[in-house]
């Protein structure tokens, strides 16, 4: 890392546009998953073209996501095993949430809370892949019975209630914490944010020749 | 098909609004189908292609009589035949299959479309092809294994109970043809009382378990059977002993719904409670000299 620069690179331009296409995904399958899901919300088929049309591209969509996760997932897991510094910062989370994080241990490049949030999507995510092979009726009605269908759609609606809360938190810790956003969208974090939240990754990257 | 005035819906399906309730008289109809009676001729199911303008393509033989084997777009009901033997008796046990027009409609229930499943009145379950999206919730729902999604329109299609005919005084179609009246149409009193007359003779007839066929885990239905073996409605093909809707339907169709969305609100407004109450978390000037000098330690 030279000296000129005063931000830290954190994301490849690849890393964000695989993020970006599955943040739209997930965003439009929340959308048209919703809106089969509650009667009030089934407004919301008018932005896909209606009922039939949002019921027969809402798996499309959940195809995309997979792969495209699938590719975060492939980037992003060995950053996420859980060491013993994220158990501490777990158990200090109410200073965290307190923004006094003073005293905390330093961190790689992910805290736990983003951790859980990256394994908590990659469960949700391959559970709500599976559960929704089995209700595509289209093509693959004919595999499962309909007990096993009953319970695909308990389960789907679960992980997609547990993926949209994920979501929400991940997306707050985004506008809470300042800073954070430039990451995704410009690919670099300033040297402050990197010291203050991450700071054994900033001393690795600051070691990098 | 939707032939009956909005008056006389009771229950739509993904829908909030209060159903009208001004029409008070509403008659309870019920199709009763006589299973001692029936000699599998098949009749009713030529009466419902024919008045339902309804082609099946060409089938194939099982080497049964079921014909076709099962429930289809096109074929809205199906004659099933059933061999058992009762000690040294064979009996054919012939039951006319189709929608039962539950009184609690699990397809109902379960369907996410506003209006696409509306029940009657008069306890007739209609699917309002319209505004069917194709999604298979109903088959989900039925307890029954009634529905059946088109490969050539993805819609739902199921037995009408003919509520075209219904609503202008006519038998559904199925009982107008039966040549042994083993299919009855009228008041749900009414085949109720016809049904205890045909049970006290099939008693007589050494038939001491026979009865009536309204479970009651669905409400009661309106198609009810007169079965010679009411104790063990399974042997007629597969009829459910005590059909009830999924209990996993009824969560994911019942409390799930309201506290999923209770729990997305919440954790929307906790988000904003705590950014109002404890504020944003920024990078303050100390944290960006500290970045540097570790930069300039590095260097040194």
């Amino acid at each position: 890392m030279s000296e000129g620069t005063n931000v830290v690179a954190r994301y490849t331009t690849a890393a964000r546009i695989n993020h970006w296409i599955t943040a739209v995904s997930l965003i439009l399958l929340a959308l048209s998953g919703m809106a089969l899901f509650h009667p009030s919300l089934f407004f919301l088929t008018n932005l896909f073209g209606g009922g039939q049309a949002t019921r027969a591209i809402h798996p499309w969509i959940g195809v995309v996501l997979a792969l495209s996760f699938a590719g975060l997932f492939f980037r992003f897991f060995t950053l996420n095993f859980w060491r013993r510094e994220d158990t501490v910062w777990m158990k200090n989370l109410g200073k965290v949430i307190n923004n006094k994080e003073e005293g905390l241990p330093e961190l790689g490049k992910y805290n736990a809370g983003q951790k859980l949030v990256f394994w908590g999507q990659s469960i949700l995510i391959l559970l709500l892949f599976g559960s929704g092979i089995v209700l595509w009726d289209v093509y693959f009605e004919q595999y499962t019975t309909v007990d096993q269908k009953r319970l695909a759609a308990v389960v789907h609606a679960l992980c997609a209630i547990g993926a949209i809360l994920i979501w929400i938190v991940h997306v707050y810790a985004a506008i809470w914490v300042k800073g954070t956003l430039r990451a995704m969208t410009r690919g670099s974090v300033t040297r402050g944010w990197s010291w203050k939240h991450h700071r054994k990754w900033f001393r690795q990257e600051v070691e990098k020749p | 098909m939707a032939t009956l005035q909005s008056l006389d819906i009771r229950r739509r399906s993904a829908s909030t609004e209060a159903p009208p309730q001004v029409r008070q008289s509403a008659l309870q109809v019920a199709k009763l189908i006589d299973v001692s009676k029936c000699i599998g001729c098949k009749a009713c199911q030529a009466a419902c292609l024919e008045w339902n303008d309804l082609r099946a393509p060409i089938g194939y033989t099982d080497g049964t009589y079921d014909n076709p084997t099962d429930l289809t777009p096109t074929s809205w009901t199906v004659m099933r035949f059933a061999e058992y033997e009762n000690g040294d008796d064979l009996e054919w046990l012939i039951r006319k299959d189709g929608c039962m027009h539950c009184d609690d409609p699990g397809c109902l229930k379960a369907c996410p479309a506003p209006g696409a499943i509306v029940q009657y009145t008069n306890g007739i379950v209609d699917f309002v092809s319209e505004n069917c999206i194709g999604c298979g919730y109903c088959v989900k729902g039925c307890p029954f294994n009634i529905p059946r999604i088109s490969n050539v329109d993805r819609k739902a299609y199921k037995c009408t109970l003919c509520v075209d005919r219904v609503s202008v005084g006519q038998a559904p179609a199925c009982a107008k043809a039966c040549p042994t009246q083993a299919i009855y149409f009228g008041s749900k009193d009414d085949m109720i009382a016809h049904a205890e007359h045909r049970i006290v003779d099939l008693k007589s007839r050494g038939y001491k378990n026979a009865g009536l066929y309204d479970p009651p885990g669905v409400g009661g239905t309106h198609v009810m059977y007169v079965l010679h073996h009411a104790d063990q409605p399974s042997l007629y093909e597969g009829l459910p002993d005590d059909p009830r809707i999924s209990p996993m339907v009824g969560f994911w169709k019942g409390v799930m719904k309201p506290i999923s969305l209770a729990a997305i609100a919440f954790a929307g407004v906790f988000g904003f409670l705590h950014y109002i109450t404890k504020g944003p978390n920024e990078v303050s000037e100390s944290d960006e000299r500290k970045a540097d000098d570790m930069m300039k330690g590095k260097g040194a």
